[in-house]
């Protein structure tokens, strides 16, 4: 979902730069003021497994792949204003970098990917886990439906902006539809990732799941658990 | 204890992003992605701008020099993931000093 420039208009991407910088702003004074210390370590292995998983990219239908962009995986383990700060650092080394993704678009990309996944993924996380049981499979669950809709909002996030500030005048209702449409699929594989790789970060370390630290108590680490019946 | 645990975990888990990128990272569909294929259906990919760090030295996922696109690719995303490893974490770090030295 990387945005290249020359998508959308320099306006437009010049108001959503802005608008990404002073959410940054407040995500760094946030995360600086509610995470520990062991949260640098995680915020950092958040960063780089998103960008690792964002390499890979997965087909689906017609000629069309797709990738995890991480925005709610990220937030559900060292929650949202942190998580939202380790996807922008893994898009701001990939435009600068890699040269993925458009250096003026850069702040779109932050919108879309970073604050929408983190953000809305992590409110819809939160619904959903009070909607479901305090196990882990509820928190599996949970997961998996806030990174299905955080792609989809992101999609329909760049829909927005395609009609602010878009190029090449395409009809509106067809690239939400199509946006809307492909990342439905996206989605089901970003869904899949997250609840497997939050499944697994649960297993061995509960603690370190900043959204089902309600549980980390009740769910020892399994080393602990085999532990305890030995002894 | 908790901190080598902490550490234990935290190098498993770079250990994995790693070998991610690099054994998976060549092994990637090169199919369009969704927001490019929407832009090639709805006739709007021409619009698309050269990227201005086009010739930089990790540009598309390549290591300039290396040859072999796998062995290119993995290791342009080993270096990738280093990279955001020591940035987001250092990132963290500054931000927890300036809280606690105010």
């Amino acid at each position: 979902m990387h945005i290249p420039d020359g998508f959308i208009d320099a306006p437009t991407s010049l108001a959503a730069g802005a608008a990404a910088a002073g959410a940054l702003v407040v995500c760094a004074r946030r995360s600086g003021e509610m995470m520990e210390d062991k949260h640098a370590p995680m915020a950092g292995l958040v960063a780089a497994f998103i960008f690792a998983a964002q390499m890979i990219n997965f087909p689906v239908a017609g000629g069309t792949s797709g990738h995890l962009l991480g925005g709610a995986l990220a937030a559900i383990l060292v929650g949202p204003y942190l998580g939202a700060l380790c996807v922008s650092v893994v898009l701001v080394v990939q435009a600068l970098m890699i040269a993925d993704g458009g250096l003026s678009a850069l702040g779109l990309n932050i919108v879309n990917m970073a604050l929408v996944g983190a953000f809305a993924g992590y409110g819809i996380f939160l619904l959903a886990r009070r909607l479901l049981r305090a196990t882990r499979g509820g928190v599996m669950a949970a997961s998996a439906v806030a990174a299905f809709l955080a792609v989809v909002l992101g999609a329909l996030a760049f829909t927005a902006e395609y009609a602010i500030g878009g190029a090449g005048g395409a009809s509106l209702t067809r690239v939400a539809g199509a946006m809307v449409g492909v990342h439905l699929l996206i989605g089901l594989g970003e869904a899949l990732i997250t609840a497997l790789t939050v499944s697994a970060v649960l297993a061995v370390r509960p603690d370190l799941v900043h959204g089902a630290r309600d549980l980390a108590g009740r769910l020892a680490p399994l080393a602990d658990r085999t532990a305890a019946v030995r002894s | 204890m908790a901190r080598r645990r902490l550490a234990l975990f935290v190098a498993a888990g770079l250990a994995v992003a790693v070998v991610l990128a690099f054994f998976l990272g060549p092994a990637a569909s090169s199919q369009p992605d969704g927001l490019n294929r929407v832009a090639i259906d709805e006739g709007f990919a021409d619009e698309e701008a050269g990227h201005r760090l086009d010739d930089s030295p990790l540009a598309g996922y390549q290591v300039k020099g290396v040859d072999g696109d796998r062995l290119s690719t993995g290791l342009a995303g080993a270096v990738g993931v280093t990279v955001t490893f020591v940035l987001a974490g250092g990132l963290f770090l500054v931000l927890r000093r300036r809280r606690t030295t105010e």
